[in-house]
């Protein structure tokens, strides 16, 4: 639980300029491609240096390459952004699994059955995505806002809820005896490329990419210019001035798990409307996707553009991975890398803030010249500054 | 008299700051030494080198005419060094006597042996007038009581040097002046005292020199007897100080604030915190509410404010009943609140100082269009406010809330509030914490709301800062009020027997 309230503070509080924040994830990312390195060179010296150049440049090597990063990107983007909006509200929402799948499943119920709706199928599967997930998120919310219940603690329940449910509705519904899995979705169901396949021909990029784009726009004004945005930050920074403010955190709490939700939603729907033969499988496995979305929230530094990029990044990183086998290495190894990136990035988060606080309060000495106690080992603790 | 500390040129810095720049301090032993300055001038600093927590840059300290290496309070004890913390380092469910033996208890083959040290802390008690108990659960006991179990540790550990942090804080004026006794009864003993304060009064009272230190540096150390509290300040602070609140006599008007018959009790408890309140406040005055901490004051203002909602009674504002309105309507129907805790209700210390100046009023036409933010009104806003209450950050008004030092902090909640225009101000303990300086400006503040026609009520802990400032004063005790006076009718010591309780009835 202390973790995790640290990795919140880390998170609810990206207290430094967009620049300085680029930098550092730049040099997290740098750290953790030269020890997936060393892993290289230490496993196979011969081939380590190819399968590195593989590992950089694979996701650009064709355009092909690099509309296969924009697919892979797609739906961690999503759950990215999930897991970013509700860390602002200070909640840890390890629920994006259980979203995501939920949405998944919406879009795919949708999309097998409703062959009526024709040109906007797609579109509707994709509302349907949303608020399925949506729907998965009401339920932390609730039970955090009105009995205080831990947000991680009704997430995690409810990934394995969303997971069992969602085996038992599309056995239900839409299931493919022989193949274990769901039917698979109408032409008209699937997202449109939106003319990505002729930049990227032959490869498995579609329209979903932009939407993932329009969201993350569409979030991150959300934060940062509107009167909502204001009052869920303030419930994330500090509930109880938010309360004293008159805001209603309770309300604030609800709609951020349910935005949070929706957005997982939405990736879980893009990812099975992507028309690449991609079925609900009905196996005891949650979605990988939704834990990436907490690795892709923690690079980008939980800002929505951020979350972008870094959603780009770990999508090209494994693409990357993926042709690395042809020189021998296993794409696992790209696993190692990500984690080490994700380390040096909450690492460096940690550092960062530590030297932004130094340094105003060093510039605010100056300004006022009068020198203060210490906030370190300081007996008197936050009552008296 | 020998010298028994001598902290010689002690430098402690920080990244940043240096937070004592040769500071030398002597005392004798067998007195009683005041270490006096602001906050942030660096006087715990000197006493977590003195207690072995820091380790000093530079600079020597000599116990006894004898250089000393301190590295830790468990050397710092090994020397017959004991200090009374502000905040006490007491375990709540053990008794007195487990928590004074704890960390140095008398066993054998392992086991506790209990009567022997239970004798000793018996006769240390009697011997200092302590009047302590020792099988209480420090739960049960007062404040006070629970501050003479910290002394009493230091006694049962054979201290010979005692630092009292702050120590009248927490305290009644009663038990501040039996706190005095005791202090004068060990300095008989031969025990040497080194006390930090803030408070001027205390200092000439019981203190026999005093070391001032303002920015990190020794201003000098003055025989008590010598000087006058104005001298002392003047040290402090480094130029003449106010230290009178001045306010012309003023009629008080129409009723603004009306409160009858309150209760309240607080969430999962039986005991009643409000037990039937009944008072007004008039446009045009001060009304202070005196009395110890914890005795329903902060359930009062919760009540106020909509924090919390009353079992029963009524609250008018202006003749409206507000008793079960939303927070965000009583703040946009005319109260103002500086609350008690400015980090937990006061800011949202990670946004800037610009988003923490709106913070009730973002929502507002003149700060948003259709759900967006109109940053540049509200940066606009924020700078008039800067300028007009004087408040003093790094990166003006895109400073974080966090970075900004707790002075101005408080000027900018002060600011927020008062900007704002309200019917009713209500300022919880609005000096805590705060330097003399900064005191005399939230003090000209208050009272420049009340000659607009403020209606103020003002909750304070601090004997003097409600005299000085109320028009009329209202002592609470166990959730009721038990006095309605003017300052004019009462003494100090007539006040604090109110809020011990040893005085009760409501006068109107």
């Amino acid at each position: 639980m202390r973790d995790q309230k640290g990795l919140i503070k880390v998170l609810a509080a990206p207290d430094i300029s967009k620049a300085s924040g680029a930098i550092s994830s730049a040099a997290a990312i740098a750290v953790g491609l030269i020890f997936g390195f060393i892993i290289m060179l230490i496993s196979d010296p011969q081939q380590a240096w190819a399968g590195f150049k593989m590992i950089l440049t694979g996701g650009l090597s064709t355009p092909k390459d690099f509309g296969n990063v924009l697919y892979y990107a797609t739906p961690i983007i999503m759950t990215g952004l999930s897991v970013a909006f509700a860390f602002r509200t200070s909640l840890f929402n390890i629920g994006a699994s259980g979203q995501f799948i939920m949405g998944a499943y919406g879009a795919v119920l949708v999309g097998v059955k409703m062959t009526s709706l024709g040109q906007v199928q797609w579109f509707v599967a994709l509302l349907t995505a949303m608020i399925f997930g949506a729907v998965w998120a009401i339920l932390p919310g609730v039970l955090n806002a009105f009995f205080n219940v831990n947000v991680v603690i009704s997430c995690i329940m409810l990934n394995y809820i969303g997971m069992y449910t969602v085996n038992m509705l599309v056995k239900a519904t839409v299931f493919h005896q022989y193949t274990n899995r769901s039917l698979p979705v109408a032409d008209t169901a699937n997202i449109p490329k939106m003319g990505l396949d002729k930049i990227f021909p032959e490869s498995n990029a579609s329209g979903g990419i932009i939407v993932a784009i329009i969201a993350a726009i569409i979030i991150a004004i959300i934060l940062n210019k509107t009167t909502f945005g204001y009052e869920l930050k303030a419930c994330g920074f500090n509930r109880d001035a938010a309360k004293y403010a008159g805001i209603n955190e309770k309300k604030n709490i609800i709609l951020a798990m349910i935005i949070a939700g929706a957005l997982a939603g939405i990736g879980g729907g893009l990812l099975y409307l992507s028309g690449t033969g991609i079925y609900i499988s009905v196996v005891d496995t949650l979605a990988s996707q939704g834990f990436d979305g907490i690795s892709v929230a923690l690079l980008g530094m939980s800002n929505p553009i951020g979350a972008l990029f870094a959603g780009i990044f770990i999508a090209y990183i494994t693409v990357g991975g993926l042709q690395m086998q042809l020189v021998g290495f296993v794409s696992e190894i790209i696993n190692i890398i990500t984690a080490v990136i994700i380390y040096c990035a909450a690492f460096s988060l940690v550092i960062r803030n530590f030297i932004a606080d130094r340094r105003t309060h060093k510039l605010n000495m100056k300004i006022e010249n009068e020198p203060k106690s210490p906030p370190a080992g300081d007996s008197k603790g936050g009552g008296k500054v | 008299m020998d010298t028994i500390i001598e902290m010689r040129g002690i430098t402690k810095e920080f990244p940043g700051i240096r937070a004592n720049d040769k500071v030398t301090l002597q005392v004798k032993k067998g007195e009683i030494h005041a270490l006096l300055g602001e906050n942030g001038a660096g006087k715990s600093t000197l006493m977590s080198v003195l207690f072995g927590m820091y380790e000093p840059e530079e600079g020597e300290i000599f116990l006894r005419g004898q250089k000393a290496r301190i590295s830790g309070p468990k050397t710092a004890n090994d020397l017959g060094i004991g200090m009374v913390h502000q905040h006490f380092k007491l375990v709540h469910n053990f008794t007195v006597l487990q928590n004074i033996i704890l960390g140095d208890e008398t066993t054998k083959f392992g086991f506790l042996k209990m009567e022997q040290a239970c004798k000793k802390v018996v006769a240390l008690s009697e011997r200092y007038g302590l009047k302590v108990e020792p099988d209480a659960l420090i739960s049960d006991i007062t404040v006070g009581m629970q501050q003479r179990v910290e002394i009493l540790k230091m006694l049962y550990r054979e201290n010979e040097i005692l630092i009292f942090d702050e120590p009248t804080a927490v305290l009644t004026p009663q038990e501040i002046t039996e706190l005095m006794q005791i202090m004068r009864e060990l300095i008989k003993e031969g025990k040497s005292i080194l006390f930090i304060t803030h408070k001027l009064e205390e200092i000439m009272a019981v203190a026999d020199r005093c070391t001032v230190l303002r920015l990190g540096k020794c201003v000098g150390t003055v025989d008590v007897k010598d000087v006058t509290v104005e001298k002392l300040s003047e040290m402090m602070v480094g130029r003449k100080v106010d230290l009178v609140v001045h306010k012309d006599p003023k009629t008080p008007k129409n009723c603004v604030l009306q409160v009858e018959g309150l209760m309240m009790k607080t969430r999962g408890s039986t005991k009643e915190k409000l037990k039937d309140i009944s008072f007004e406040v008039k446009a045009g005055e001060i009304v202070c509410i005196a009395g110890v901490d914890g005795n329903g004051q902060s359930e009062l203002i919760y009540a106020l404010t909509g924090l919390m909602v009353p079992d029963s009674g009524k609250i008018l504002l202006k003749g409206e009943d507000i008793t079960r309105r939303s927070i965000r309507y009583r703040n946009t129907h005319g109260i103002s609140h500086i609350p008690e805790d400015r980090h937990k209700y006061g800011l949202v210390l990670d946004y800037t100082l610009a988003e923490n100046l709106v913070l009730q009023q973002y929502f507002e036409p003149r700060f948003s269009t259709a759900g967006f933010l109109r940053k540049r009104e509200i940066n606009a806003y924020a700078k008039t406010l800067v300028e007009q209450f004087d408040i003093r950050t790094g990166a003006g008004i895109s400073t974080k809330a966090r970075s900004m030092s707790g002075g101005n902090q408080q000027k900018a909640i002060a600011g927020r509030e008062i900007a704002r225009n309200p019917e009713l101000l209500l300022a919880v303990q609005p000096t805590r914490g705060l330097d003399v300086g900064a005191i005399e400006y939230m003090h000209r503040q208050i009272v420049r709301a009340r000659d607009n026609d403020k209606a103020v009520l003002v909750v304070s802990f601090e004997l003097s800062e409600v005299m000085n400032l109320a028009d009329r004063i209202l002592v609470m005790f166990d959730g009721q009020i038990v006095a309605n006076v003017k300052p004019s009718e009462v003494t100090e010591n007539e006040l604090g027997l109110y809020m011990a309780g040893a005085k009760g009835g409501t006068r109107k």
